[in-house]
C-alpha cells in the first residue's frame, strides 16, 4: 500500500492497473517540480545572461567562468552539495524545493546561453536602423531587439523542459516522491521491478512525446518576424 | 580529519568515473553510427528497430533505464528464464551508452543527410557500391561536422557517470556520499568533489578539440 491505494498481486495486469493512480500521484510531483526547476532555470538563466553580457570585466568574467562551472559538473552532486551545505548556513529547504533548485541552478547554465544566442542573432543592421531613427538604447531593446528574440528563444528554453523533466528522477536521491521513487518503492515491496518500472518508461515517453509536441507548435505557431509589444 | 585525507579514496573513485566515462563513451559512439547509419537504411525492419531505439532512449530519462537494466531485467530474464541479472558495472556502461548513442545518432543521421547530394552522384557515377559510398564518401566528410556535437555529448556522459553510484557502484559521487555519512563534513567534500568533475570535463574538452582538428582534415576544401 502507497498513498493509501491498495495493490493487486493476483496477476500483471491486475498488479499494472492497480498501481497506475499511485505512479500518476509520483508523475504529478514529477511536473511541479519541472514547472518549478524550468521557472528558476529561466529566472537565474537570465540573470547570468545580462551580467555575462556586462561591459565591466570585472562582472562578466566571473559570470562566465561560473556558467562553465554550474554547465561541467554534474546535477546529482549539485544536488548533494545544496541538500547538505545550505542547512550548514541556515538555510532549511524542504527536498523538493531543494531539488528544484538544483534544476534550476544546473539548467540556467542552458538558458542564459539560449537569452544570449537569441539577442545576439539579431542583425547589426537592425541596431543601426533603430539609431538612425533616434530610439533610445531602451526603446531599441523593447521594440526593436527584445520583440524579434522572444521567437527565436522561446522554442529553445521548451527543450530544456523536457530535458529537467528527464532530470526529475534525480531529485529521488533526496527522499522526492516524484514518479521513478514511487515505482521503486513499490518495487522494493513487492519484489516486482518490471512492471511499475517499464510503466515509468512507458509515461515518461508519452509525457516527452507531448511536450516535444507541444515545444514543435509553439515553434510553427510563433511569428517568426517577432512580435509587436504594445 | 584534514581535508587531503579525503583525497585517496575520492582519486579512488575518479579512476572508476573515467573508466565508467571512457568505456562507455567509446561504446556509446559505436551505437550511435549503428542506429544512425541504420536509420537511413532503405531495409523496413533496419530503420525501424534504429528509430524505435533512438526514440525510446531520448525519450525516457537515464534514471529511469538505469533502474530498468538493473532491477527489471533480471525480473523480466526470469520470466523467460534466462539470468539477466547484470553486475552494477555492466548495467552502468550500458544504460550510460545506450543513453548516449540515441542522442549520438540523430547527430550521425544529420551529418550523413548534410554531405552534399553532388556527392552521391558522383560516387554512383564512379560505379561505388552503396557500402563503398557510405566508407570512404560520406563518413570521412560528415565525421568533421559530427565531432563539436560528440565533444558536448561527452561531456554530458561523463556528467551523467555520477548517476550510477545509485546503483551502488564506487565511482566518485559514491565515494563521496560515504566519506559525508562518516565525517559529516559536507561542505569541504562536495567542493573538492564537484572541481573534480569540473577537471575531468576541462581535460575531456581538450582531449576532444585535438580530436575534433585531426578529423577536421578531411574537410573537403569545397564545402
Amino acid at each position: 500500500m502507497l498513498f493509501g491505494i491498495e495493490w493487486d498481486t493476483s496477476s500483471e495486469w491486475a498488479f499494472a492497473v492497480s498501481i497506475l493512480p499511485i505512479l500518476l500521484i509520483g508523475m504529478w510531483v514529477t511536473i511541479q517540480a519541472t514547472v518549478l526547476g524550468f521557472f528558476v532555470a529561466m529566472v537565474l538563466g537570465l540573470i547570468l545572461a545580462v551580467l555575462k553580457a556586462a561591459p565591466l570585466r570585472i562582472v562578466s568574467w566571473p559570470a562566465r567562468a561560473l556558467t562553465e562551472f554550474i554547465r561541467d559538473t554534474p546535477l546529482l552532486i549539485q544536488l548533494f552539495f545544496l541538500y547538505y551545505v545550505l542547512p550548514e548556513y541556515g538555510i532549511i529547504l524542504p527536498a523538493f524545493l531543494t531539488g528544484a533548485l538544483a534544476l534550476g541552478v544546473q539548467y540556467s547554465a542552458y538558458t542564459s546561453e539560449v537569452y544570449r544566442a537569441g539577442l545576439e542573432a539579431i542583425l547589426s543592421g537592425q541596431r543601426e536602423a533603430a539609431r538612425a531613427l533616434n530610439l533610445s538604447s531602451v526603446r531599441t531593446f523593447t521594440h526593436v531587439i527584445l520583440p524579434q528574440a522572444i521567437p527565436r528563444i522561446i522554442p529553445a528554453l521548451g527543450n530544456y523542459l523536457v530535458s529537467i523533466m528527464k532530470d526529475v528522477p534525480v531529485l529521488s536521491v533526496v527522499t522526492v516522491l516524484e514518479m521513478l521513487n514511487v515505482a521503486k518503492i513499490i518495487g522494493d515491496r513487492t519484489f516486482d521491478y518490471m512492471v511499475p518500472l517499464s510503466m515509468v518508461g512507458g509515461l515518461y515517453l508519452i509525457m516527452t512525446l507531448v511536450a516535444s509536441a507541444g515545444v514543435r507548435y509553439l515553434d510553427v505557431m510563433l511569428p517568426k518576424r517577432g512580435f509587436p509589444l504594445r | 580529519m584534514e581535508w587531503t585525507s579525503y583525497l585517496p579514496p575520492l582519486l579512488e573513485g575518479a579512476w572508476v568515473t573515467v573508466q565508467l566515462a571512457v568505456y562507455s563513451t567509446v561504446l556509446g559512439a559505436v551505437f550511435a553510427f549503428a542506429a544512425g547509419i541504420g536509420k537511413l537504411s532503405h531495409n523496413r525492419l533496419i530503420s525501424g528497430i534504429s528509430v524505435v531505439y533512438i526514440e525510446v532512449f531520448r525519450g525516457t530519462s537515464l534514471l529511469v533505464q538505469l533502474f530498468w537494466l538493473y532491477f527489471a531485467l533480471p525480473v523480466a530474464g526470469q520470466i523467460i528464464g534466462i539470468d539477466l541479472r547484470l553486475p552494477p558495472v555492466v548495467a552502468g556502461i550500458l544504460a550510460l551508452a545506450l543513453n548516449i548513442g540515441a542522442y549520438g545518432a540523430e547527430v550521425v543521421r544529420g551529418a550523413i543527410q548534410a554531405v552534399s547530394r553532388s556527392q552521391r552522384e558522383a560516387a554512383r557515377a564512379l560505379n561505388f557500391t552503396p557500402r563503398q559510398t557510405l566508407r570512404w564518401i560520406l563518413i570521412p566528410q560528415a565525421l568533421p561536422e559530427m565531432m563539436p556535437t560528440f565533444g558536448n555529448l561527452a561531456i554530458q556522459n561523463l556528467k551523467d557517470t555520477a548517476l550510477v553510484s545509485l546503483i551502488s557502484l564506487g565511482d566518485l559521487a559514491f565515494r563521496a556520499e560515504q566519506i559525508r555519512n562518516f565525517t559529516q563534513d559536507s561542505t569541504t567534500i562536495y567542493t573538492i568533489v564537484l572541481f573534480m568533475y569540473f577537471g575531468m570535463a576541462l581535460v575531456l574538452t581538450a582531449m576532444m578539440k585535438l580530436l575534433e582538428r585531426s578529423v577536421g582534415r578531411w574537410r573537403t576544401a569545397g564545402t
